[in-house]
């Protein structure tokens, strides 16, 4: 076998076996959050998964963005069929495999529509590079996108340029190989190069041809390069998914397929709270009974989330899911008038709370607590008392996510388990408590307005 | 309003042995609050012309809660669901309509949890179903010509994805509707919900209901509608904060349906 194909296998397996670690290991964070029975009507959840995630139906909404994420989408999609003909042909060392198996006319259909995909690619990730850095667009800007964030959301696209530029580049190089007669590249000792290539070269990388030079030995080199940066390219990419808000490429079609198929405006009732009010209100309970015998194994509940296990998997599904494009929060009523919140930093900070106790968990063990929460370290109740509750965010999200739920859980602990809601809402929950209305009228006249 | 509005409770119904066709649930704001009073009685006017027959709870009506929900106190959102559905159960209500999208919201989607399922309306959907039935009759008349724009409550709108239903009934006004650049699924939150309308809100640079009103501004309307009681008082703020409350008249559209009943 030859060293190309040996160095070939080695980088395959070692990257997919990187990857598969590193889903191993979020797959274990997300499954860190509370059950959530979210696998009924899945007839419905298809169709949601299908018209939203491969349809791409709330992209749209923002047509430019939505048109140029589609192309990308796209061409990523089409495109990566030929990342496996780059497969077979590492790890046997052949030679553009397909072009033998279909034929070259059809072969070269392919890889046309490919190549014009690959062009389209580029050019979209060089508009988006120059929406975020150039025009500014101001979603990309907001407090929480300093940093890594930035950073992330560049490098992503700059690695698209360049993987796409050496995908077309390579078959530029190819084509002057492969239009060589037989005899010379034999000379060469490139043999596999020659498949009967008859006819022009690829649409789009044709154009490069002018650019390269004829000597067949530096075409090889140039051909060589590019396919090998191609592949570990996209290798390295698969990795640094992991660590990236580029995850959504995998995370959104079951993020969108577990997403919440219910109105927008139904809370989820807490059972932990039904059970204790349902007792107050049966009659049949002994007041005086003897609390039952606790079961030693029962982990105590809190009522709302503190920290990310107190989320359920979908929560934390969600912010490994969240590609930071802003939209709900450029749309968050709290958000354009100025205040702290920002549902796309609720989504973030939980994800980066999660991994943080990832690694913690890693370190010492599953059970291990380490003396952070996600509300106060990373989300301030200043931000969780701005949500007006009104579900733009979670209308806006492309992908169904829902930073809304988190936000609602978080305040059930403030409430409920530190009885940290600010004066007025205390003020507000007395006044129902005593007079069943938020503000201070008596329930006796409740029909008054009958006979004003 | 001086008319006369004739408003019978659940309690003296069932004592005459009779049924209503729709409990009321007229909701805090609407029982209490003075602007939103107003829309409540507007709307009992209009049943009243055509006979419906409905019934309130009176002082039997307790908070749904909603507030208390969405500030996170799922503990006593849960007590007052649990006994408000005691009394509407005690009393066998199967159809609600409310002129509240926060008490329409709670009532239809978090109360069937917790064993009170009810066949839930907002006015807007109640009042369009009589439309079309033929019992309501209105006429623009007095609206014919004016330039209308409707805020759609997010509760109603995004929350449970009504947003046909107010605008058949500005539809039945010949009045020009004209819509916001924000409305039904990018419709501007007025900073009432999430329990906001109990607190100040936290530190910004602008009111929601400023930043809403502006929106309403722009497309210069004669009126802006409303179909929840909370996004009435918020607009009403703004346009007074603008100084146009001379031109700009905020409606719920009950009092819009009222004022072009025929029947």
């Amino acid at each position: 076998m030859a060293i190309g194909s040996i160095l070939f296998i080695i980088f395959l397996g070692a990257a997919s076996f990187l990857f598969y670690r590193s889903i191993r290991k979020i797959r274990r964070n997300i499954l860190l959050g509370r059950d959530l029975e979210r696998t009924d009507n899945s007839s419905l959840r298809w169709k949601t998964t299908l018209r939203v995630a491969l349809g791409q139906s709330k992209m749209v909404v923002r047509p430019v963005a939505g048109f140029l994420h589609i192309l990308v989408y796209g061409g990523f999609v089409i495109i990566n069929i030929e990342i496996l003909e780059i497969i077979i042909d590492g790890v046997f060392g052949t030679h553009r495999i397909f072009s033998s198996w279909i034929g070259v006319d059809a072969y070269r259909f392919f890889i046309n529509c490919f190549e014009i995909l690959a062009l389209l690619v580029l050019l979209a990730c060089v508009v988006f590079l120059l929406r975020r850095n150039v025009v500014k667009i101001a979603r990309f800007w907001s407090p929480e996108m300093k940093g890594w964030p930035a950073s992330d959301a560049n490098l992503i696209l700059i690695a698209e340029v360049l993987l796409m530029s050496a995908f077309l580049t390579m078959d530029a190089a190819d084509v002057l190989l492969m239009q060589t007669s037989a005899e010379t590249l034999a000379s060469a000792g490139l043999d596999k190069y020659a498949i009967n290539w008859s006819g022009s070269g690829f649409t789009v990388s044709s154009l490069l041809i002018g650019l390269l030079p004829s000597d067949i030995g530096t075409l090889y080199i140039i051909e060589r390069c590019c396919w090998w940066f191609h592949i570990l390219g996209i290798l390295a990419f698969l990795n640094y998914l992991a660590i990236s808000k580029h995850l959504h490429i995998i995370l959104a079609f079951p993020a969108v397929y577990f997403s919440n198929l219910k109105a927008k405006g139904e809370f989820d009732n807490l059972e932990s709270v039904k059970n204790e009010v349902e007792l107050m209100f049966d009659p049949s309970v002994d007041p005086y009974a003897a609390p039952p015998e606790p079961d030693g194994n029962a982990v105590p509940i809190a009522f709302g989330a503190k920290d990310v296990k107190d989320l359920s998997w979908k929560q934390l599904m969600d912010s490994y899911t969240c590609t930071e494009c802003g939209r709900c929060t450029s749309e968050c009523p709290a958000n354009q008038t100025g205040k702290l919140l920002s549902p796309r930093k609720i989504m973030m900070d939980t994800r980066d709370r999660l991994t943080e106790l990832g690694n913690y968990i890693d370190k010492n063990g599953l059970e291990a607590e380490d003396d952070k929460t996600l509300i106060n370290d990373y989300i301030t109740p200043e931000e969780l008392w701005a949500c007006t509750s009104c579900n733009a965010c979670t209308e806006a999200c492309p992908i169904n996510l829902d930073p809304l739920s988190i936000i609602v859980d978080l305040r059930r602990y403030l409430v409920m388990e530190q009885s940290a809601a600010p004066a007025e809402l205390n003020n507000m929950f007395t006044n129902i408590e005593n007079n069943g209305a938020p503000w201070q009228f008596a329930q006796a006249d409740r029909l008054n307005w009958k006979d004003e | 309003m001086s008319d006369q509005i004739q408003v019978k409770t659940m309690a003296e119904m069932l004592a005459n042995g009779e049924e209503p066709e729709v409990l009321f649930w007229v909701g805090c704001a609407g029982s209490f609050d003075d602007r939103a009073k107003k829309i409540t009685r507007s709307f009992v006017s209009i049943l009243n012309k055509i006979d419906i027959k409905f019934a309130v709870l009176g002082t039997e009506e307790s908070c749904t809660g909603d507030p208390a929900k969405r500030a996170g106190n799922e503990f006593l959102f849960q007590m007052q669901a649990m006994s408000n559905i005691q009394v509407l159960n005690s009393y066998g209500v199967k159809k609600i309509v409310t002129t509240c999208p926060h008490c329409f919201n709670t009532l239809k989607n978090e109360y069937p949890g917790l064993g009170g399922d009810y066949e839930v309306m907002h006015h807007t959907q109640f009042l369009t179903g009589l439309m079309s039935d033929g019992r309501l009759k209105v006429e623009g008349g007095s609206f014919k010509g004016k330039r209308i724009t409707f805020h759609d409550p997010c509760y109603l709108g995004r929350a449970n994805n009504e947003y046909e239903a107010p605008r058949n009934i500005l539809a039945k006004l010949d009045s020009e509707l004209v819509e916001m650049k924000r409305c039904k699924t990018k419709g501007l939150c007025c900073g009432a919900g999430g329990a906001q309308m109990f607190k100040e809100a936290e530190k910004g640079n602008k009111e929601v209901n400023i930043e809403r009103t502006e929106d309403a501004l722009e497309v210069k309307p004669d009126i802006i509608a409303t179909g929840c009681p909370f996004c009435n008082t918020m607009m009403t703020d703004g346009v007074k904060n603008f100084e146009k409350e001379g031109s700009i008249k905020i409606f719920d559209l009950a009092e819009l349906i009222a004022e072009a009943q025929t029947n």
